[in-house]
């Protein structure tokens, strides 16, 4: 284990508090455990840890890690560890990048991964400004820093008056906090402007320490009473707000030196960067809010609730509007895999049935000898397929990811006809076919395009169903796979399960596909328990579970 | 573990300035990943979007390394034959013809010597004597079956040929793995590999990297450039434009002698990195509407 040496305006800091002597550059907890004296919080549970214990730290990250669904064995574990060996611990970010090398197995699992990682292996522990001062000597060292890394922030591109600092250390209480907002607002438009992703890393936890704190005031740390969020500090600091100002500051600039034309479609862009950027900086906070809550409540237990799951576990009913972009992103993706999986488990399928004829016929070029078999081909009959969804509010994020997944996959389809409805139904098959072009606005033309609801807006799929069976039973045939979508949530009203015993009737098979849990079903005005006794109702909640249930649908 | 890997680089400083050298810019994950693949001696599974340099980086290292590079092309029904090792048939026919007087004895010992053997990638990577960086490329488009018989080379090192024993790496080689993702590789494998994803570079690296490899091109031109390729990717099209083609713009760029980013040239040209037509409608209608 190699262990830089222990950064020197730290230790005083520290003033011998814990007699770790092995404290590292803001990778392990133990360089900043002065935080915990700073902050007076609660903190203090956790400082001190010296870096023996790291081993132990690293086995509860894996855990958690398992928790979230990741499967890493005793061997990726040890992996890591041999990696914590060569690396040292530091240069956080080269950690970071070296246990991800022997933890992970895909891409989908990084977020889960970044976000576990803060909690366990903290920038710091207690206020940023203590935090800074313990990874300040490895940002400031230049042997250690990566030279392919983009450049540490430099003291002049942020203005970070000392004075600034003082300012978020003291108790938020006894200040004026519209004066800090204005202050916190000034300098993250100064930060996004510039881009500089340090000076707003340090801002995040600022912010998150002047306005984050709820529960009892002066935070005597009893775990549970009080605690750090990232929402209330995003409301009090509201940094969509800056989009405007940021603009400004920049268009000023530029006019400054000599700029490109205004022609320049680059310019065209900025308001776009420039929400991205504000998107990081909110995550930041998170990232930061997670942070200090993990001091408070103990790392596993933050771990557990706080880190938001892969993409392809993202609940349908519960994604946000940004989790559902993700979600989409991955549509073509899981399309792909699902058709190679399914050429491979044909190709296999394929073997063992020899064509005696052409075998023979083969044999002739041998002299008689039949050396190489002829395999018989199958040629799969493609399924038929209809999908009915439910397109109102309450399910639209599960009906919308469905389609877009079978639109994907329709080659594997002799035929895909989609029927959408809130309370009547109506074909949207053109809708999905033509054009075609963007996935996020499908959703809104069906509800604007196609004749989905009568007399009111909310879901009935009792009259849904019943208008299908009488206008459109004639898209069901004995080769067809029938797909209804949705929760079965029918608002009271009579859920006709005797129209959905006409489709069934015709059709090959089926299936209904549930985003809500089974738990769920029957609740309120839940009709899924009369439709799962006429059809087989699937629980389907993510991504993951609907790739296998498709892959199944699609014959061998 | 320290004996066991390549010892290609010193530190993951030293790896990025290297590989900087070769004309390869590394991000932190890049060069700590090829530091560590290097030093546990372990394989290196590197996935990520098409166009992103993962062939690239094998490239990088090898030169780095002053190694030879053995590339294994994978693709559907690539098997043992074309992977490993091959008895030469038709050679050996000869040398049974040849010496018809001889007995079986002799013949069988002969015929199944090195002379017949025709090393295929996998064991040329194992059996060398100077530094070798094996690439392994487009795993994914490869059987399942495939895999299975990585796994012997990739955890020990070592093949298998029944008539001549096992052969042991006497130097392991530098071996990347690189995949699409067009289906999920088998746990085993992974397990077996170190994982990084190269995903699209930050602005900044990716601005550093239009100035290394379209030297001619204006700076201020540059940064418009990769400002508009992270709109498009931010964007949701069918194929993401990657590095190879943000590279590729900027060759065009240069070529029409471009002075500004507007908007005839965008529209003229959108078409060496957008490529279908449902994305470089969408695209034109944003950047022209916004």
């Amino acid at each position: 284990m190699s262990v830089p040496p222990q950064p020197a305006d730290g230790a005083t800091a520290t003033g011998g508090a814990t007699g770790g002597g092995t404290a590292v550059g803001g990778a392990a907890d133990g360089g900043a455990a002065d935080g915990g004296a700073a902050d007076g919080g609660g903190a203090a549970s956790r400082a001190g840890a010296p870096a023996a214990d790291l081993a132990a730290r690293l086995t509860g990250f894996v855990r958690a890690l398992r928790g979230h669904g990741l499967r890493i064995g005793p061997a990726e574990t040890v992996d890591a560890a041999a990696v914590l060996d060569v690396l040292g611990l530091a240069d956080r970010e080269q950690v970071r990048a070296g246990l991800a090398a022997a933890l992970l197995r895909s891409d989908g699992q990084r977020g889960v991964f970044d976000a576990a990682f803060d909690l366990f292996f903290p920038l710091g522990v207690g206020d940023p400004e203590s935090v800074r001062r313990a990874s300040g000597p490895d940002a400031s060292d230049p042997a250690l820093r990566d030279p392919a890394a983009p450049e540490p922030d430099q003291p002049d591109l942020a203005p970070l008056d000392p004075a600034h600092l003082d300012l978020a250390r003291l108790d938020p209480a006894h200040l004026d906090l519209a004066a800090l907002r204005e202050d916190l607002r000034a300098r993250l438009a100064a930060a996004l402007a510039a881009d500089d992703r340090a000076a707003q890393a340090r801002l995040a936890g600022e912010a998150v320490a002047a306005f984050g704190r709820y529960g009892t005031a002066g935070g005597s740390g009893r775990p549970g009473s009080d605690g750090w969020s990232a929402y209330q500090t995003l409301g009090r600091l509201s940094p969509e707000t800056l989009l405007a100002r940021v603009l400004a500051a920049l268009r000023a600039g530029a006019a400054g030196r000599a700029a490109p034309g205004p022609d320049d479609l680059a310019d065209h862009l900025l308001p776009d960067e420039i929400r991205r950027r504000i998107q990081d900086f909110r995550a930041m906070v998170a990232t930061e809010a997670r942070r200090r809550a993990a001091e408070v409540r103990g790392t596993e237990h933050v771990a557990e609730r706080a880190v938001a799951p892969s993409t392809d576990r993202i609940d349908f009913l519960a994604a946000g509007r940004d989790q559902l972009a993700e979600l989409r992103r991955t549509v073509h993706p899981l399309a792909r895999k699902l058709a190679t999986r399914l050429a491979a488990r044909r190709r296999r399928a394929a073997r063992g049935h020899i064509d005696l004829r052409r075998t023979l016929r083969r044999s002739l070029s041998t002299g008689g000898v039949p050396l190489r078999p002829a395999h018989r081909l199958r040629r799969p009959a493609r399924p038929e397929l209809v999908l009915i969804c439910d397109v109102s509010g309450s399910v639209a994020g599960f009906s919308d990811f469905t389609l877009l997944l079978v639109q994907a996959m329709r080659e594997q389809f002799s035929k895909v006809r989609v029927f959408a409805f809130v309370n009547r139904t109506a074909e949207v098959t053109d809708l999905l076919t033509r054009g075609g072009g963007d996935p996020a606005a499908l959703a809104r033309r069906i509800l604007t395009e196609a004749k989905v609801t009568g007399y009111h807006g909310n879901s009935d799929y009792g009259s849904a169903l019943g208008e299908f069976a009488d206008h459109h039973l004639d898209a069901v045939g004995p080769r067809t796979s029938v797909l209804i979508l949705g929760d079965a949530r029918n608002n009271y009203r009579d859920p006709r399960t005797a129209a959905l015993q006409r489709i069934a009737a015709r059709a090959r098979r089926v299936y209904w596909l549930n985003p809500e849990q089974p738990a769920l079903w029957g609740t309120g005005d839940s009709a899924a328990p009369a439709y799962a006794q006429v059809v087989e109702m699937h629980c389907c909640r993510n991504a993951r579970r609907l790739g296998e249930f498709i892959a199944r649908l699609l014959p061998v | 573990m320290g004996g066991e890997g390549t010892q290609f680089f010193e530190s993951v400083a030293d790896t990025a300035a290297r590989l900087a050298e070769a004309g390869y810019l590394a991000s932190t994950d890049v060069a700590t990943t090829v530091f560590l693949a290097d030093r546990l001696g372990k394989p290196l599974l590197v996935e990520g979007p098409a166009g992103v340099g993962k062939t690239e980086l094998a490239k990088a290292v090898a030169a780095t390394g002053r190694a030879r590079l053995v590339r294994l092309q994978c693709y559907e029904g690539i098997d043992e034959a074309r992977a490993l090792y091959e008895w030469n048939h038709a050679k050996q026919l000869l040398r049974i013809t040849a010496g018809r007087d001889e007995g079986w004895d002799q013949a069988r010992t002969d015929i199944f010597g090195e002379e017949f053997l025709l090393t295929r990638p996998l064991l040329t990577a194992i059996r060398g004597d100077e530094p070798t960086v094996l690439l392994i490329d487009e795993m994914d488009k490869a059987d399942v079956e495939v895999e299975a018989l990585l796994l012997e080379v990739l955890s020990d090192f070592q093949v298998t040929v029944p008539e001549l024993g096992t052969i042991t790496a006497s130097r392991r080689p530098f071996v990347l793995l690189t995949s699409n993702a067009t289906r999920e590789l088998s746990e085993a494998l992974r397990r077996r590999c170190l994982f990084l994803h190269l995903g699209y570079p930050e602005a900044e690296l990716e601005r550093r990297i239009v100035r290394l490899r379209v030297p001619g091109l204006d700076a201020a031109l540059a940064e418009s450039l990769v400002r508009v390729v992270g709109a498009l990717r931010a964007m949701e099209l069918r194929k993401a434009p990657s590095v190879a083609e943000t590279v590729d713009w900027a060759r065009t760029l240069l070529a029409l002698g471009a002075d500004t980013l507007d908007e005839t040239v965008v529209r003229a040209t959108l078409g060496v990195v957008l490529k279908h037509q449902d994305d470089v409608l969408k695209a034109t209608q944003k950047l022209t509407v916004a």
